[in-house]
């Protein structure tokens, strides 16, 4: 492909059921693509987890997602309360979700570090009160 | 093995998609912690869990999963059977308990030994 494509997604943070539904639509867009399947889960793996997240800490946010020739861009935005402490939050295991959504499956302390895993290079620009943007990268 | 094979160990009850039951798995992975599966799975083709939400399907899709099965009878919804649908995942309920479920696939020869 020549030009990047771009697709825009609004993760609603009210309900808990539809979070998800992003990164189901971006990885079907990208089998439609022919990417190959490899790459395909890593995105799809990075966003959900991003996506989830939003959902659970910040309300909800915006999901932007370029594919070029050689990468795949996903940037998670969200006007969320923020992360304290970055480095802390992206140790495994550590976790400030509420009781009811570790009971839903999630809240393992797992997102931010799976988010990392599956990219090839990933960024995270937090204020408090403000919020996050968390930059991935997956190389095709 | 063919999910209508794991159906058959687990005396179970395929919910959707039962047209894929001859479908070839090789592996399989139990767990209630989704959070888990997506940060530890690669290439289970066969989920096991005791948890009943729509992430779970979600869930199975994103790692590529072929088929669900819920175990001590837990009933997915109809909200959640339309979800598997939609990706073409079999889901299918079982009166085992996750340790006894495993523990048949995995001497039926569902055994995707690792190194630890």
């Amino acid at each position: 492909m020549s030009e990047p494509l771009v697709f825009t997604f609004d993760v609603d943070g009210e309900n808990f059921t539809s979070a998800g539904e992003a990164s189901v639509a971006m990885k079907k867009n990208l089998r439609m693509l022919g990417i190959s399947p490899e790459a395909i889960r890593r995105v799809a793996i990075a966003m959900y987890e991003g996506e989830i997240n939003m959902v659970i800490h910040a309300g909800g946010g915006k999901a932007t997602v370029t594919v070029s020739s050689d990468a795949v861009k996903i940037i998670l935005e969200d006007k969320g309360p923020g992360i304290a402490n970055v480095e802390l939050a992206m140790k495994e295991g550590f976790s400030t979700a509420p009781e009811n959504i570790r009971n839903l499956g999630f809240g393992a302390g797992m997102g931010l570090p799976n988010m990392k895993k599956n990219a090839d290079e990933m960024t995270v620009e937090s204020t408090l009160g403000v919020g996050t943007t968390i930059t991935m990268t997956v190389n095709i | 093995m063919k999910i209508s094979k794991v159906a058959e160990i687990l005396n179970a009850e395929i919910r959707c998609c039962e047209d894929r039951k001859d479908d070839e798995v090789c592996s399989a992975c139990g767990s209630d912690m989704m959070s888990d599966v997506l940060a530890f799975v690669k290439d289970q083709a066969v989920l096991l869990t005791g948890l009943v939400n729509p992430q779970v399907i979600r869930t199975a899709e994103m790692m590529d999963m072929r088929c669900i099965v819920f175990v001590r009878s837990k009933q997915p919804t109809q909200e959640m059977l339309d979800l598997a649908t939609q990706c073409g995942i079999v889901v299918m309920t079982s009166k085992r308990r996750m340790y006894e479920a495993c523990g048949m696939l995995y001497v039926a020869g569902l055994n995707n030994l690792r190194e630890a």
